[in-house]
């Protein structure tokens, strides 16, 4: 069942919890302490995750690391929990991004520092809780869960229209959660009454094999409220005000791990479940990708706010994510996953660099800058390493991930390929005009020429980043062979169901599944928990 | 000895890390920074004489067999797979040969050139990490690795062109050179997916084994994707006009980056991929006449010029052109050699310019130079020298390389009378325009301040011996190539003939055929062909002699005449000098039109259109709330009375 | 108690008591009338417990009446304190001009 024979898994999701419970009892007044505490919480975290990585068997396609009790069993509710080669990077991507933001918030955070770092914590057990639950109710609890100390940093910590952000945040997001509530318990009911057996499990409701105009709809609620996480164009509109209000450390968690639960949502609810419903949205979400990352690209070239620049950045860059997922070949596939995480160490670390050099002058206008290179030369190269990961500069991370997106799209659709491609032009030149007219150039503003390069603690920040951007660009086997078969059996398997459910002759197992990605048959080491 | 390949990049890689960070960390010492930077690149350039040796070593259809020296697996998805792994055959040990030697030279050029520049930490490393890239580009086994060397060596050039990046004019030449290299990256790009979708590799050998199986519609389509990134990189129309911005760098950079190294990658991309243009005609045919159409159209627009390194920037575009001509028919070898002659003399010219800069405090607008030739002898015999190789006098690398390219682009099944004619009208241009260049600053009387006339002053040894040296090889560079007709073995191409095949040779073919009757009165049936080459090596010449003349009659002999001849054509004058007002043309039709749809996209479209209709929904439900809650009057009575209206339905429904 | 004299004239009383408390409460201004009103209704009730109570032979209805009873007191000391309150605050107790329990 697992092995460590401890629940480790458990152990991960929670810890950052119960550290927050921890930091309750500490005096309010020891701010200093405090963030200690906290810091060191997030990074005996960030260790006991690593184990799941060393551990985890890249030969086994299955669910590891899980664990079944039972919650509700009158209503067919478990706590199973489980991940495999996809949502484990994700869950690393987030013990690692933890550790970063509370370091960042050091200085940031004045007032109510405990309650702020009782949420980060609150808000991480929340956000590994999506990633690892097998279990529709405990999904969704999770990911309501992480609405609420997001709105509360936005709204208690952010700037001067932190409220009407948070709001909007909230309930955006609050309302496409509702209707895929109302899907998850349309599909119990369904499933139920189908097979005799009303359960929640997410790995038995796989096989439900609704019929194709009930898939639609579900599918409808569950993209709907991923698309508005994600976000997809035209959903968007609630990030770059939730970016410019909220504090640092916020965006970069917004940014590098909120905004991938949607696209994870995706890849673990709404197309497995719907395999049928998913491939009839091909065009349609292909379609939406592509808008947003060409609109996105446009629309960041022209804003005069580092901060709303490098969230229509990421609308812009997560449409290659959707596009690579929606392309259903491996590299597609493959590629999307890694570009969720290259985005969140990129993007984490542009907020960073602009919430870095917020402390400093406390603006973010572009036009407040300029020179900056001259006096913060150290600052300087750590913002254009990151800058190039963005534009996907080949040795980077952000070029592995964006070639096999488009490479996939390319192969599953030629002409998504090429207006993909036409991103990368954008990207480099928004990018690095914004990058110009910030660090380039004679300084215009006095107040510039007195600003302080990077300390210590920023630097320290920063380096693991900048290691991790080289190391993805250049070892992404590393990464890639954890998810392989992961991702060949989810291909596999959602190929051969959507088959199945098509085949004219309703014969399912007759059918032959697209075997040209996917060479053997591994179709049902991915249904069962891996023993 | 061949296995250690990998070396070769290895060296620059780790002088670019020690002064990328411990140099920068402890600001070491600039003798330290600048020998180790150096002394990476000697390596890297030992290492590439040995290999080329080892190889040499070999029997020459062994040489193009050497297999592919692997690191280790890259990106693998799926049936898709990527290697860290470098080629060594005659085509890359070449490509290294002259882009680490080069390097070499240049750096130890700008030891002296940047000695008082406080980025000399920054540079040297800078620079090592170009010729990292650069090494990685041209020793790269498949095309996803030559890819990482190919944006490698434009984020270099974006930064070394920004080098100075206080000023406005280097960081936007920087930003321009980067998108617009990404554009034509966005075509090469697009060419691997071609070739990975319907060859499952993207591998040299295992693509060029493969390809022999693509139908032409396609082979046709990824070559001229191809073709796109190598416009872009190669700086040919229509994506030439980043490179005379370029020059906003220091001018070693021009030289090492934008004249000999970088700039020609795109050649040799299309040579490495010649069997590919070999499958299609018509890419071949738009290869060439891109080609030539810059040649003659950077050419002219090199006429006018003052700045120095304008100039030279606009002649390195029309030399580009040459060597774009030269693939285009088919005489691969012809390309890489003149790619080979041009790294010798264009970077000459380049450094030679640095070195009137040096002179001249910086100046670079020839019309206030003039008679220093004295004062700056070095500078000046070896700027002449390079000058006549370009020209294609006879004796001098450039005529061979430069010769064989017209005569290719006559005779080849590939070519055409017309390609020919072009090529040799841009010949006698570009010798008009360097000798132009050269009389302006060297002869003549001195139009400097009085102030700039005092410090007129030769460069130190660590810069004039790079001159000499490469003024030596702009002078023998030619020898490996003479052709058979003047009784050389022509040992350049016999070198790079297991890859690149035989040079066509064309004696009877379509445009051969077609000038006959021009010639039919001089020449003989028999020995034709060998007759014709002559020929045309003699016109090609006289072509150049004759532009020289005319520089030499319009800036030494008669020196007001240029001025009424600018008066008599004011018209065309006016557009050439302003470069055919190309920029403004694209900075209306692509940046600002982009800037505007940006721009509307964001106040109209999103915060008018997309975010209103969400901030509708809340304002929708806002208005609602306002109407229903007057039902709430905060009157107890009237509480109460709803209370009794309840009380009383409930009844009602009860009792019925 | 006669014969004649049947559950329906309690009731009927009862429920013409409760009427009029009930149209005090909506009609009166004075809160201490209101007040008044209420009580009137809740007297009602308790003499229809009472008299259900006695012909039903049950103790029931009584003990309800207790608690009826207990409440009003109850609810008599809390709601005469807000009007204290209220008159001390706002110098009224009249009932249109409090309209604090609104949204």
């Amino acid at each position: 069942m697992n092995p460590v024979g401890f629940p480790l898994l458990t152990a991960v999701t929670f810890f950052p919890l119960a550290g927050a419970v921890m930091l309750l009892f500490l005096p309010r007044a020891k701010e200093e302490s405090l963030k200690r505490a906290a810091l060191v919480i997030s990074l005996v975290e960030f260790v006991i995750s690593l184990p799941l990585f060393i551990w985890f068997d890249e030969g086994a396609a299955g669910m590891q690391f899980a664990e079944r009790v039972p919650w509700i069993s009158e209503w067919g509710v478990s706590y199973s929990i489980g991940i495999d080669g996809i949502s484990l990077l994700l869950v690393l991507l987030t013990t690692f991004l933890t550790v970063l933001c509370i370091l960042s918030s050091w200085r940031a955070v004045e007032r109510m520092v405990k309650e702020y770092l009782i949420a980060f914590l609150i808000l991480e057990t929340g956000m590994i809780g999506v990633l690892v639950s097998l279990d529709l109710i405990l999904f969704y609890v999770f990911w309501e869960v992480t609405l609420i100390p997001m709105y509360l940093i936005i709204g208690v910590w952010g700037g001067p229209r932190r409220i009407y952000a948070a709001i909007k945040f909230f309930l955006y997001t609050m309302a496409g959660s509702v209707l895929m509530l109302v899907a998850i318990l349309a599909l119990y009911f369904l499933n139920g009454k189908a097979t005799g057996e009303y359960t929640f499990d997410l790995l038995k409701l796989y096989q439900a094999g609704l019929p194709a105009t009930t898939q639609y709809l579900m599918f409808a609620a569950f993209a709907l409220a991923f698309a508005i996480k994600v976000p997809m164009f035209p959903f968007h509109t609630w990030l770059p005000d939730a970016h410019v209000e909220a504090p640092t450390a916020g965006s970069v968690i917004l940014a590098g791990i909120l905004l991938k639960l949607g696209t994870y949502g995706f890849i673990r609810f709404a197309i497995p479940l719907f395999p049928v419903a998913a491939f009839k949205a091909i065009p349609i979400i292909s379609v939406l990708a592509l808008i947003g990352i060409i609109y996105g690209a446009l629309v960041s070239m022209m804003q005069e706010d580092l901060k709303k620049l490098v969230a229509f950045s990421s609308v812009s860059h997560l449409g290659f994510v959707m596009l690579g997922m929606f392309a259903f070949n491996v590299q597609g596939v493959q590629g999307s996953i890694y570009q969720m995480l290259n985005h969140g160490v990129s993007t984490g670390a542009l907020f960073l660099i602009v919430g870095m050099v917020y402390e400093r002058r406390h603006t973010r206008l572009i036009a407040d800058f300029g020179g900056l290179a001259r006096v913060m030369p150290v600052f300087a190269t750590f913002f254009m390493i990151v800058a190039l990961s963005s534009i996907a500069l080949p040795g980077t991370n952000g070029f592995v991930g964006e070639f096999l997106i488009l490479l996939g799209a390319f192969k599953a659709n030629p002409v998504y390929g090429i207006l993909g491609a036409t991103g990368v032009i954008l990207a480099a030149a928004y990018m690095l005009w914004m990058f110009q007219r910030v660090m380039f150039g004679a300084i215009t503003h006095e107040e510039n020429r007195a600003l302080k390069d990077l300390n210590l603690r920023e630097i320290v920040t920063l380096i693991p980043i900048i290691v991790l951007i080289i190391w993805m660009g250049v070892f992404p086997k590393f990464f890639f062979k954890k998810m392989d078969l992961s991702v060949q059996n989810f291909l596999y398997d959602v190929k051969a169901r959507y088959e199945s459910a098509t085949a004219p002759s309703g014969a399912g197992q007759g059918a032959s599944p697209a075997t040209e990605e996917v060479p053997g048959s591994k179709v049902d080491s991915t249904i069962g928990v891996k023993e | 000895m061949i296995d250690l390949v990998w070396l070769i990049p290895l060296f620059p890689a780790v002088g670019f890390l020690f002064n990328g960070l411990i140099g920068k960390w402890l600001d070491l010492d600039k003798r330290v920074v600048g020998s180790v930077a150096c002394t990476a690149l000697g390596l890297s350039f030992l290492f590439s004489i040995l290999i080329f040796f080892s190889l040499l070593k070999l029997p020459p259809e062994a040489r193009a067999a050497v297999p592919d020296k692997v690191l280790f697996d890259w990106i693998v998805s799926g049936d898709f797979k990527t290697v860290i792994g470098y080629k060594v055959d005659p085509l890359s040990i070449v490509m290294a040969l002259v882009v680490s030697g080069v390097s070499f030279f240049i750096h130890v050029y700008s030891v002296g050139y940047m000695h008082d520049d406080p980025g000399f930490t920054r540079y040297f490393a800078y620079l090592n990490l170009f010729v990292f890239m650069m090494l990685t580009l041209v020793l790269a086994n498949n095309f996803l690795l030559m890819f990482v060397g190919w944006e490698g060596v434009g984020l270099c050039s974006y930064l070394l062109i920004g080098f100075w990046f206080e000023r406005d004019a280097p960081a936007n030449a920087g930003k321009k050179a980067f998108v617009v290299n990404r554009v034509g990256d966005f075509g090469f790009l697009l060419g691997i997916f071609l070739i990975f979708a319907h060859l499952g590799t993207v591998g040299f050998n295992e693509v060029f084994a493969k390809a022999p199986s693509l139908d032409t519609a396609t082979v046709t389509l990824i070559t001229l994707m191809l073709f796109v990134g190598a416009a872009g990189k190669s700086a040919q129309i229509p994506l030439y006009v980043w490179l005379p911005d370029a020059m906003e760098g220091p001018t070693p950079v021009s030289s090492l980056i934008h004249a000999a190294t970088m700039v020609t990658s795109g050649v040799y991309m299309i040579a490495r991929c010649h069997l590919l243009y070999s499958m299609a005609p018509i890419s071949m045919a738009v290869v060439a006449i891109v080609g030539a159409a810059t040649a003659l159209y950077a050419a002219s627009m090199g006429l006018l010029q003052f700045d120095i390194k304008r100039v030279l920037a606009y002649s390195t575009i029309s030399q580009l052109g040459y060597m774009f001509l030269a693939v285009g028919v088919g005489a691969f070898s012809a390309g890489i050699f003149h790619l080979m002659t041009h790294a010798f003399f264009k970077g000459l010219l380049f450094l030679g310019a640095g070195s009137v800069m040096h002179a001249m405090s910086g100046e670079l607008d020839m019309r206030k130079m003039g008679g220093i030739w004295k004062r700056v002898p070095i500078t000046f015999l070896t700027f002449l020298v390079a000058t006549l190789a370009i020209a294609g006098i006879p004796g001098f690398s450039g005529f061979f390389s430069k010769d064989e390219i017209l005569w290719q682009a006559f005779s080849s099944n590939h070519g055409h009378l017309y390609l020919w004619v072009v090529g040799a009208v841009a010949a006698g241009m570009t010798a008009f325009y360097m000798f132009r260049l050269l009389f302006v600053t060297f002869l003549g009387p001195c139009r400097a301040s009085e102030e700039v006339k005092k410090h007129i002053h030769e460069s130190p040894p660590i810069m004039t011996i790079p001159l000499m040296v490469l003024a030596l090889l702009s002078v023998i560079g030619g020898y490996v190539g003479i052709p058979h007709i003047l009784g050389g073995r022509n040992f350049f191409h016999e070198f790079l003939a297991p890859v690149l095949g035989g040079a066509p040779q064309g004696t009877e073919h379509a445009a051969f055929s077609l000038v006959r009757p021009v010639f039919a009165s001089g020449g003989a049936a028999v020995g034709e062909g060998v007759n014709m080459e002559l020929l045309l090596m003699g016109v090609s010449v006289a072509v150049a002699i004759i532009g020289i003349c005319i520089a030499f009659y319009l800036y030494i002999w008669k020196t007001e005449v240029p001025k009424r001849l600018g008066e008599r054509f004011k018209t065309i004058y006016t557009i050439v000098f302003n470069k055919y007002y190309v920029d403004e043309i694209y900075e209306v039709c692509f940046v600002n039109s982009t800037k505007k749809l940006g721009t509307f996209l964001w106040r109209r479209f999103d915060d008018g259109v997309v975010d209103r209709s969400v901030n509708l929904v809340a304002e929708l439900m806002a208005w609602l709330g306002s109407v229903l809650r007057r039902i709430q009057t905060g009157y107890v009575q009237s509480y109460a009375l709803g209370i009794i209206l309840g009380a009383v339905i409930i009844i009602i429904f009860l009792i019925r | 108690m006669p014969a004649s004299v049947t559950p329906l004239y309690f009731f009927v009383v009862s429920a013409l008591i409760f009427a009029i408390g009930a149209a005090g409460v909506l009609i009166r201004r004075n809160a201490i009338v209101v007040f008044m009103c209420i009580e009137m209704m809740l007297s009602a009730v308790n003499l229809t417990f009472i008299a259900a109570a006695h012909y039903l032979n049950s103790l029931d209805g009584v003990l309800m009446v207790f608690f009826v009873m207990t409440v009003a007191a109850a609810e008599a000391a809390v709601g005469l304190g807000i009007f204290v309150l209220l008159f001390r605050g706002r110098k009224t107790i009249r009932v249109d001009e409090i309209n604090l329990l609104k949204w």
